[in-house]
């Protein structure tokens, strides 16, 4: 009887969370089968399919990029030792604390027509007009692709590492016994090992493109996103941007569904809880000098250069860069950002903790449903935050009338609906990192604890909570990054008073003029470092 | 989860309160180009000013926050916008004696709806080196097959060009403005995109001859060391002197419907059409005040004096879905 009671409550918490999460994009949609379509019927004859095909090679783009970068370095840092192994394993998470719209911004002064590069070169040859030479042309599809792969591609090496240090070694030492070259072993045991963890990563890197609205806005790269902007704001017409919104679903859906295609029949467990440290290729001579420039070149183009151009900037207009706000800017983003993190984290602990107990039919529509706000671009979630919220609002606002009494904007006009948009959006992130780490649980840890009368709660607490940390630290690291980093919807939703560093930011960086900002475009990119500290040192103790 | 619930409570509860005397300001502008017009209105009269910027989206958020929306005022950077919130039915009446003697019957709203604070011409630069100063130079004339591959501009969906398109239609009709634009798109140099600023540095860099930009952007690039060289590379051309006259753009402040402190959005909006933000206008954002006989910035004023297209705005506002459905049509952006 209390078993039947107990997996009700989880039943409960985790279909609440997931409806919840879900609402927003329920109201979207039922948004987007309002009448009214000849704005769509337009856009649908004229620009539509260019903005679909930009979107898929984006998405697409970025992915294979990620891998070609990634994957490598995952491996590398995980099993073998080469010079300045053990600081690139730290120093490659550093550009997922770097906001795209920085890192576009910073290389598009540098390789503009006008900008120092093309300037050189032409003195250098005595080049005098464009048609003199051809020079790779950045604010194109290329060049958003690079930018945001630059910036994405520190989720997929988190993951892989992750994923190829909690594997059982043994795989990997077998392979080596059975004569298979470093080379072979890396695709024919790692890769496939770790595959649902790799794909988990780029269904993340895949969302996380798609909603980019600062980068390609910033490169004139039409995407399905700036078109839901243009509809919205341009054509005025919510039920036509409702309606794109719908189609950027649908890819997404299809990403999700190829995702889970994957991972079908995969069960993979984690026999040894230990983390295997020790290399297991030692690289000498040529190979280590290759490994070393690889993950050197990866540095210094999606990190070091950047904050090198930052720190010029800051440098040349500080008396304009300073302000004394800047703590309070701060303070606001970090504030937020720790909320969303903190909640994200228990709900989706909850949630993928019901996936693995529940007998239930369709135990992962819950989790499905609560990540669907990830597909959201900013400003779309916005809005789609916007409208339940409303409503909610006024039907109190009704029923409280005849008391003369009236919350007015009290959830609309507050914080709360920049953090239920946050955790609406970031959900997804915080699921996927721990569904992953959950799933190398063996449940015969389950059925031990059980058999020794503990009953669900309990095993959650006592023997997988300890088991999940380092997978929950890094779930959580990713909401919290993500959170500093958010514009678009903090720009529509944040009420009077509350600036924080990006929107700070980014009015300088819409003007052109990221140099007096670049104090506080620092300030984000430092921010973001010390839980990528915390998460680094846990993974030393850990090991 | 109970302490989150706790801190997510607490975060609501601790928001500032309100204070008496204030005005909340919606602002499409960037604030630190009002700034110091809104911290000398804060020392003239005590009132303290709440900004909240965005480039996209605040009408929609006026909408929707309806009675309860805590905006006074909002602040836009074109004039489609400022007759936008007017069809939508979220402003209220300036009833100001001192507004309407500040500003000219034909820069603001017959039924006082809206108010336009300082003027923009929509310019064309040329290149000095290679081209010189153009001044016959007509809008029409951007789609002529001579200056192929010279032109540079921003999106064709900005507010700016999507009002100076607006302004094409209104003069020749639609079937011709769209012969004009795949004109003009043919003459491209590159894809549009940056903002006004990068159109004239590309022009100093050789990218392109031509580029589209209004005139504040001008003044503000020699006040800039970095982009000086840029500004200095061209001419601003005014165009269609010798008809109608050149585009001209308005940035503008409407009073919300349901304003909370509307005795002090009024202020406001007498203050900033009055001499003092007129000059802080002209003088740091190099715009063109709206208020007559205010003296322009002594650069603004070496640009010499121009013929203003008469259209009136709402008669060119009307165009402007029709001016965006023509870009797309085009492919103008892509």
């Amino acid at each position: 009887m209390t078993y039947k009671f107990q997996l009700s409550k989880w039943q409960l918490i985790a279909w609440s969370t997931g409806l919840l999460l879900s609402t927003p994009l329920f109201f979207l949609l039922v948004e987007s089968l309002q009448g009214d379509s000849e704005v769509f019927t337009h856009l649908w004859n004229t620009v539509l399919w260019d903005y679909i095909s930009n979107t898929v090679l984006l998405v697409l783009g970025v992915g294979l990029l990620s891998c070609l970068i990634a994957l490598p370095l995952g491996w590398l840092t995980a099993y073998c030792r080469f010079p300045g192994k053990q600081q690139f394993e730290w120093a490659l998470m550093l550009p997922l604390a770097m906001p795209t719209y920085i890192i576009a911004y910073v290389y598009t002064d540098l390789l503009d027509y006008a900008g120092p590069i093309q300037i050189t070169l032409r003195e250098w040859f005595g080049w005098q007009s464009p048609s003199d030479y051809w020079f790779f042309d950045i604010r194109t599809l290329p060049g958003a692709i690079i930018m945001i792969a630059l910036v994405l591609y520190p989720y997929l090496y988190l993951i892989f590492k992750t994923a190829l240090r909690e594997q059982s070694f043994k795989l990997v030492q077998a392979s080596q016994l059975m004569g298979l070259s470093a080379w072979k072993s890396f695709f024919k045991v790692s890769l496939v090992l770790s595959r649902g963890a790799i794909v988990a990563a780029l269904a993340l890197i895949s969302m996380e493109t798609m909603a980019d609205f600062a980068t390609v806005s910033y490169f004139a790269v039409s995407t399905l996103t700036t078109a839901v902007y243009d509809t919205w704001f341009g054509y005025y017409s919510l039920t036509a941007a409702a309606k794109i919104s719908g189609v950027m679903l649908l890819l997404l859906f299809l990403a999700l569904i190829t995702e889970r295609f994957s991972r079908r029949n995969q069960a993979v467990f984690e026999r040894q809880s230990s983390v295997n440290s020790e290399a297991l290729y030692i690289l000498k001579g040529k190979s280590a000098w290759l490994a070393t420039g690889f993950c050197s070149l990866i540095l210094i183009i999606s990190f070091i250069i950047p904050m090198v151009v930052l720190l010029k900037y800051a440098i040349t207009y500080f008396d304009q860069a300073w302000s004394s706000e800047f703590f309070s800017y701060a303070w606001q983003s970090l504030k937020v950002a720790a909320v969303v993190s903190v909640v994200t984290i228990v709900l989706s602990v909850l949630v993928v903790f019901y996936q693995r107990i529940a007998k239930q039919a369709n135990p992962l529509i819950p989790g499905r449903l609560a990540s669907t706000g990830y597909a959201l671009p900013g400003t779309v979630l916005a809005i789609a935050v916007l409208l339940p919220l409303t409503l909610l609002e006024n039907t109190i606002n009704r029923i409280l009338t005849p008391y003369d009494l009236d919350i007015g904007l009290l959830l609309t006009g507050s914080l709360l609906t920049i953090i239920f948009a946050y955790i609406v959006r970031f959900y997804a992130v915080a699921h996927g990192a721990i569904e992953s780490s959950f799933s190398r649980i063996s449940p015969s840890l389950d059925m031990a604890s059980q058999s020794m009368g503990k009953n669900q709660g309990r095993t959650l607490r006592l023997v997988h909570l300890p088991l999940l940390r380092r997978g929950l630290l890094t779930a959580g690291l990713l909401v919290f990054i993500e959170c500093m980093k958010e514009l678009p919807a903090a720009l529509l939703l944040r009420p009077f008073d509350f600036e924080s560093l990006a929107t700070h930011v980014f009015q300088y960086v819409s003007d052109e003029q990221l140099e007096l900002a670049s104090i506080s475009a620092l300030f984000i990119v430092v921010v973001g470092f010390i839980p990528l500290y915390f998460i680094n040192r846990s993974m030393e103790q850990r090991s | 989860m109970k302490k989150t619930l706790a801190l997510v409570v607490g975060l609501i509860i601790s928001a500032p309160a309100v204070a008496t005397d204030v005005v909340n300001i919606y602002s499409f502008r960037q604030p630190f180009l009002i700034k110091p017009i809104l911290d000398d209105f804060t020392q003239q009269t005590g009132i303290k000013t709440n900004v909240v910027f965005a480039k996209k989206g605040l009408i929609e958020r006026v909408k929707r926050e309806g009675k309860h929306s805590k905006a006074d005022l909002v602040l836009t950077s074109n004039f489609s916008a400022l007759i936008q919130l007017e069809e939508l039915k979220l402003t209220q009446t300036i009833d100001s004696e001192q507004v309407n003697k500040n500003v000219p019957a034909a820069f603001r709203d017959g039924d006082g709806q809206w108010v336009a604070l300082t003027k923009r011409v929509r310019n064309v630069y040329s290149s000095k080196e290679r081209l010189g100063p153009l001044p016959e130079l007509s809008y029409e004339d951007l789609a002529a097959p001579e200056y192929k591959g010279q032109i540079c501009t921003r999106s064709g969906k900005h507010p700016y060009n999507l009002g100076l398109v607006a302004s094409m239609i209104a003069h020749h009709g639609e079937v011709q403005t769209k012969t004009w634009l795949e004109g003009v798109k043919a003459n491209l140099a590159r894809k549009p995109q940056g903002n006004d600023r990068a159109q004239v540095k590309a022009v100093k860099e050789g990218l392109c001859n031509l580029a589209l930009g209004n005139s504040y952007y001008l003044g503000k690039m020699l006040q800039d060391e970095a982009q000086k060289p840029w500004a200095d590379a061209v001419n601003i051309n005014f165009p269609n002197q010798t008809n109608r006259g050149s585009h001209i753009n308005v940035s503008g402040a409407v009073i919300t419907k349901y304003a909370k402190n509307p005795e002090n959005a009024l202020k406001l909006i007498e203050y900033m059409t009055d001499n003092k933000a007129q000059n802080m206008y002209a003088s740091l954002n190099m715009e063109y005040p709206v208020k007559p006989g205010v003296k322009l910035s002594s650069l603004v004023a070496s640009w010499g004096s121009f013929k203003e297209d008469s259209l009136p705005l709402d008669e060119i506002s009307k165009y402007r879905p029709l001016a965006l459905k023509l870009i797309d049509e085009v492919k103008f952006d892509l």
